[in-house]
């Protein structure tokens, strides 16, 4: 009597799943690795594992709209002549002219203005357009140093020393040949049509002690006018913060590895730094261990998304917030209207990340004039004021359900955990209990 | 002539005094004595004044300079004219690394040697060193030129864009991409002006080799795989 195996279906292999098999496939075919836009796809612990308590007998909480909760915030107190004062704690994160097309860049500095916060130049210079239309502007000081010149120093309102981004940390810009059209080949001083890649150090400084000696320099050259940040990537978040104190910063930017890019390798977006909800209490510890917390400014990005995840991120202890992928979205990235044209990219409305091709359908990654003039700039930055009105309407909300008049009142003991691993990292107790990983020694 | 006394007088004094100058003012003719390694001294100036410093001077001695003519009698540390705009810078003595970093035009003369990483990433800076350069010299140069009267060190023009370097000693070896290129009239012509402005004498632009970039790394490919 012959025996059958019962047939059973076909089992893929978690390991070699068909993601990692098309990669395989890719790379062989190519020869180079992949590049893309965005920020880290895989699931990190994040601000939706943190819930808010809200209030119960001990803590009454405040009413909606009669009772005010305070949502305005200083920057660069410490050393500054002209620190920045912003009505809510939610900035726009740096991104390049020539990563994005001038009208996105004009839309974002427009929304920020009309929501009363700043925006941020990038790797590749100050348009006189941003500078226009943004009533606080940010200058990047990048190891490129592309387009950067004294008069542009003195006409931003702060100076932000990018050591690097959450994407990458210790990775340089790249900005592929199909987006250096002549604008943005002249401010680069480049060749256009190259693939152009930044460095990932500084030229001309290394280390901290050299970085105390360049905040000197630039402070000199501004009369100490601007506020001076240091933005680094999530890496070691609390030596890092120390560091940049030592420096002489005035703020402290820390962007976690959801943070978004332009164009980078995948295996750097998706392999290196740390998930933005495990950098903020260190920080804050390194600013506390200093007598500096709330004196030294701490702005947290990387991921953030709603008026929720701002409320969290301030109740860990951060000053403000920056936003760089929700802020193109709220403009029109990935808008499910132009499906058909994200379809013929071979790809799908909220996946499309290639944005190094400079092929954007909603006109906002990209330097092609005809896709550019899609985004009307007037309207796209109302949504933008919009989304930013919604967030901080949404962290009042929590903040007044916690008993909280200001923003900057809500603490960790707001919070509980949902899982270990967040209770671990926000230092918060998981939810039910008392404890969270490392306390008690165990 | 203002004199400012860096051993008795803050360096916010001298900076602050050198900013915004009003257009036809009369101190045009400024003086810095005692620098004792003071970092960013005359940065940032936008007028242009004339700016003698007497003594060796920390890091980034004129940054950023834009239109000033700065001196320093004595040796300058890292970044010296740092991202110049215009202007010209002149260091009497040796300069550390990183002369002229980002510069984006002006002439910036070293009478000494310079460090490494002379000209690193430079915009359209003419530097002119009669000494010698250390290495990584030029790196990712993407504009003006770098003249050599000695050597220099190893990896040349490393990644270069479209700086013009010229070489008139040994180079120990070129960085990536970084080639011998022929010396055309107009590259002697241009080098004989650079000369001539940086007070270089009894040297002569036919003992010069020009280095360039090949241009290969200017899109990903594949076969270039191992210079990335
Ligand atoms: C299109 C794009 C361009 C960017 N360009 C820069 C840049 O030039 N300099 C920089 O420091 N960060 C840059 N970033 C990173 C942002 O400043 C910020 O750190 C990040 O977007 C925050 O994370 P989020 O996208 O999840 O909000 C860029 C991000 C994006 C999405």
């Amino acid at each position: 009597m012959s025996y059958h195996n019962p047939p059973t279906p076909p089992r893929k292999s978690a390991t070699f799943d068909d993601h990692t098999l098309a990669e395989i496939r890719r790379a062989a075919a190519t020869g180079i690795y992949d590049i893309r836009g965005g920020g880290t796809k895989r699931k990190v612990p994040h601000f939706d594992d943190l819930l808010f308590l809200g209030a119960s007998i001990s803590r009454y909480p405040l009413e909606g709209y009669r009772e005010k909760c305070e949502t305005s915030v200083v920057l660069g107190t410490r050393f500054a002549r002209k620190p920045i004062e912003l009505k809510i704690p939610i900035t726009i994160a740096g991104m390049s002219f020539g990563a994005l097309s001038g009208n996105a860049k004009e839309a974002l500095g427009r929304g920020a203005t009309l929501a009363g916060t700043s925006t941020t130049t990038g790797d590749g210079g100050m348009t006189d357009e941003e500078r226009g239309h943004s009533q606080v502007l940010v200058y990047q000081y990048l190891p490129s140093r592309y387009g950067m010149n004294p008069r542009d120093l003195r006409r931003a309102d702060a100076i932000e020393i990018v050591v690097g981004q959450g994407a990458k940390p210790g990775g340089g810009g790249m900005l592929l040949g199909q987006k250096i059209s002549d604008r943005v080949a002249e401010m680069r001083t480049l060749p256009k049509g190259i693939d152009q890649r930044s460095a990932c150090r500084h030229p001309d400084w290394t280390g901290p002690d050299d970085l105390e000696i360049k905040i000197l320099e630039l402070r000199e050259i501004t009369d100490w006018e601007k506020p001076i940040y240091v933005k680094v990537g999530g890496a070691r978040p609390y030596y890092d913060t120390a560091l940049a104190v030592k420096a002489g910063a005035d703020v402290v930017v820390l962007d976690g590895v959801q943070g978004g890019t332009a164009a980078t390798q995948d295996v750097f977006i998706e392999h290196v730094g740390m998930p933005t909800l495990a950098c903020i209490r260190p920080a804050v510890q390194a600013l506390q261990d200093l007598g500096l917390h709330r004196k030294v400014q701490l702005i947290i990005s990387g991921g953030i998304r709603s008026g929720a995840d701002v409320a969290k991120a301030l109740a860990l202890g951060a000053d403000a917030v920056s936003i760089g992928t929700a802020a193109l979205v709220a403009i029109g990235d990935n808008d499910p209207k132009w499906e058909e044209e994200y379809r013929a990219l071979g790809t799908t409305a909220g996946a499309y990340d290639d944005w190094h091709e400079g092929r954007d359908p909603a006109g906002i990654t990209t330097q092609d004039p005809e896709l550019a003039a899609r985004l009307d700039p007037v309207v796209a930055g109302r949504r933008l004021a919009n989304y930013l009105k919604v967030m901080t309407l949404e962290a009042q909300t929590i903040a007044r359900a916690c008993g909280k008049n200001r923003l900057h009142n809500l603490e960790p003991e707001d919070l509980c955990a949902l899982t270990m691993e967040a209770a671990a990292m926000a230092k918060v107790p998981l939810a039910g209990t008392d404890w969270y990983p490392g306390k008690g020694g165990f | 002539m203002p004199v400012f006394d860096l051993s008795a007088t803050p360096l916010r004094a001298l900076n602050s005094a050198l900013h915004g100058l009003e257009q036809g003012t009369n101190d045009t003719r400024f003086e810095v004595v005692n620098p004792r390694g003071h970092h960013a001294v005359a940065v940032g100036i936008d007028s242009p004044v004339s700016v003698e410093v007497h003594g060796s001077v920390g890091y980034y001695c004129a940054g950023m300079n834009d239109g000033a003519t700065v001196t320093v009698h004595g040796s300058a540390g890292p970044g010296v004219a740092e991202n110049m705009m215009s202007g010209t810078v002149i260091v009497e003595g040796d300069a550390s690394q990183y002369a002229g970093a980002t510069g984006r035009g002006g002439l910036l003369v070293i009478k000494g040697n310079a460090a490494s990483r002379c000209g690193i990433s430079m915009k359209g800076i003419d530097i002119v060193v009669h000494g010698s350069i250390g290495h990584m010299s030029a790196f990712m140069g993407q504009s003006g030129h770098l003249v050599v009267c000695g050597d220099a060190g190893e990896a040349l023009g490393d990644s270069l864009y479209e700086a013009k370097l010229f070489v008139r000693g040994s180079v120990k070896s070129l960085g990536a991409d970084c080639i011998e290129k022929p010396m055309k009239p107009k590259h002697l012509e241009k080098l004989a002006r650079l000369l001539e402005k940086a007070g270089v004498t009894g040297v002569q632009p036919e003992e010069f080799r020009r280095y360039g970039s090949a241009r290969k790394l200017y899109n990903f490919h594949i076969d270039n795989a191992d210079a990335y």
